[in-house]
């Protein structure tokens, strides 16, 4: 069922493949240029960091204003709770993301590259810099490590580009788009690190990888990250990570800015990003998270609320307050019952908070709750008080 | 070249006093937290003279008149 690309060769495990392994492995690293970008195009390969914008329109468009001065940020911050793909990516292949990201450098004219990692990811950073260490004079000046701290909103590309030129990992108004004027003003892209793995492998084959990686996380006997064929019915990936060890409430899809799916829907959607957005999902960051009858939804989606408000950078009064707010009020449905007013403001906010964020964070937070609000709307309308606190 | 214009606030700028809402009531008002929201499309005629003075009256110069054909936006 599973069909290794990015993950074949050694077992992850077992750590770092050296440089030497995986040349002998894959050969050279091939050309980048104008014709690997209309390969991605031709590909129709989408981001892996969440958003799932399509690969090679954003390298045209970030070429076409480069002037031979783009800066490439190859974005390993992997802030989402549950998501531990990147980390393992970074921590067993990370020459698979240097060729990845030595083939945007080409392919948009950058003069830069930033290996953008979260500074809590201690292996994926031990790893990322041996690596490099290994790669030729030529791409070690090109390309240098940044740390970033370990905040949600960190991972945001222009928070990303903020740390790089000011050292504060905080997102920035757009427009401008990092895209269009990014590090010291240059047209800068911003790629997820998986999503440059992808790149490593489609420059050298010349077909599509057909593989997602997943983080499988909740109730499960063998929770981890696994690489499948894109199609994979979801059930089939939770038999992959060991089963449900408990029976399955619902699916939590794509992270804290996914979606919930009743596990009676679950089962049978297709991994896959292309097939999820037409049914109005998103894999997202790839996290696949069960949720078992034994815990109260309510408390759960309370718990992830608060979190989400209090990683909010602060800097926008409806994002700050508004998820402030929300949050609170899930906490006083979770602790004290359901208050009909509480219902009807949660609505109200939500569609206050929505869009009026510099960044998408308020964006999917409300995505989340709303969507919470619909699986669970039964739980929602009769939380008794006091229910114990799972979250 | 479309000459219709429409506001557009810097959300990390605001701090939400909502002097602008009280200069354009016509398009501008206030969130639960007093922060503002501005009315979707273009700004009549009769109004941009009340438009641009929000725009220069805003403490902290949050607030821009962009064409809404030359650069689309995001969110509210
Ligand atoms: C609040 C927030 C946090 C994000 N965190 C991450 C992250 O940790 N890692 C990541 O790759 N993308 C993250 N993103 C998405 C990035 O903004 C950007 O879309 C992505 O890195 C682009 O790469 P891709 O197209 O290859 O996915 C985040 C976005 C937001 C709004
Ligand atoms: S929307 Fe929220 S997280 Fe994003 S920049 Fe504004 S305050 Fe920070
Ligand atoms: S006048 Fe300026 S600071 Fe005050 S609410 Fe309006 S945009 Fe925000």
């Amino acid at each position: 069922m599973s069909a290794p690309r990015l993950l074949a060769g050694p077992d992850p495990s077992r750590g770092s493949e050296r440089r030497a392994e995986h040349v002998a492995r894959l050969g050279p690293l091939p050309k980048g240029g104008h014709a690997l970008v209309e390969l991605l195009v031709h590909t129709g390969l989408t981001g892996r960091g969440g958003a799932g914008f399509p690969v090679g329109l954003k390298w045209r468009a970030v070429a076409a204003s480069s002037h031979g001065s783009a800066v490439v940020i190859a974005n390993g911050a992997e802030g989402e709770p549950h998501s531990r793909k990147d980390r393992l990516l970074m921590t067993s292949r990370p020459h698979l993301i240097l060729d990845g990201a030595m083939l945007a450098a080409a392919s948009v004219h950058a003069k830069q590259v930033v290996l953008y990692i979260g500074e809590d990811h201690r292996a994926a950073l031990r790893s990322m810099s041996e690596a490099l260490a290994e790669r030729t004079d030529h791409e070690r000046r090109l390309m240098r490590i940044v740390p970033a701290p370990a905040r949600y909103v960190a991972g945001d590309s222009s928070a990303t580009v903020h740390l790089v030129d000011a050292g504060i990992a905080t997102p920035t108004t757009t427009p401008p788009s990092p895209r269009d004027r990014g590090v010291g003003g240059a047209a800068t892209l911003v790629q997820n690190v998986e999503t440059l793995a992808h790149v490593a492998l489609i420059a050298r084959t010349g077909t599509a990888t057909g593989t997602v990686l997943i983080t499988v996380a909740g109730s499960v006997n063998a929770p981890g990250v696994l690489e499948v064929n894109a199609g994979t019915p979801l059930g089939d990936a939770v038999q992959l990570a060991g089963g449900a060890s408990e029976p399955a409430r619902a699916v939590l899809l794509g992270g804290y800015f996914g979606q919930w799916v009743p596990a009676a829907d679950a089962w049978t959607l297709p991994i896959d990003p292309q097939a999820l957005h037409a049914r109005g999902l998103s894999l997202g960051c790839g996290v696949i998270g069960l949720l078992p009858t034994s815990r109260c939804p309510v408390c759960e989606v309370a718990g992830i609320m608060r979190y989400l408000a209090s990683e909010s950078s602060a800097q926008c009064g409806p994002c700050f307050f508004g998820l402030r707010a929300l949050a609170d009020a899930c906490t006083r449905i979770a602790d004290r019952g359901t208050d009909p007013g509480d219902l009807q403001r949660l609505q109200r906010w939500s569609a206050e908070v929505y869009g009026r964020g510099a960044c998408k964070h308020p964006d999917g937070a409300v995505m989340f709750l709303l969507s919470a609000m619909k699986t669970f709307g039964d739980d929602f309308a009769q939380h008794p008080a006091h229910l114990r606190r799972t979250a | 070249m479309s000459k219709e214009f429409e506001l557009v606030v810097d959300r990390i700028k605001c701090d939400g006093r909502g002097l602008c809402a009280e200069i354009l009531p016509e398009r501008i008002h206030l969130d639960s937290w007093g922060y503002p929201i501005m009315t979707k499309g273009p700004i009549p005629d009769h109004l941009m003279g009340l438009a641009q003075r929000t725009v220069d009256d805003c403490p902290v110069l949050a607030l821009t008149l962009r064409r809404v054909a030359a650069q689309k936006h995001r969110g509210r």
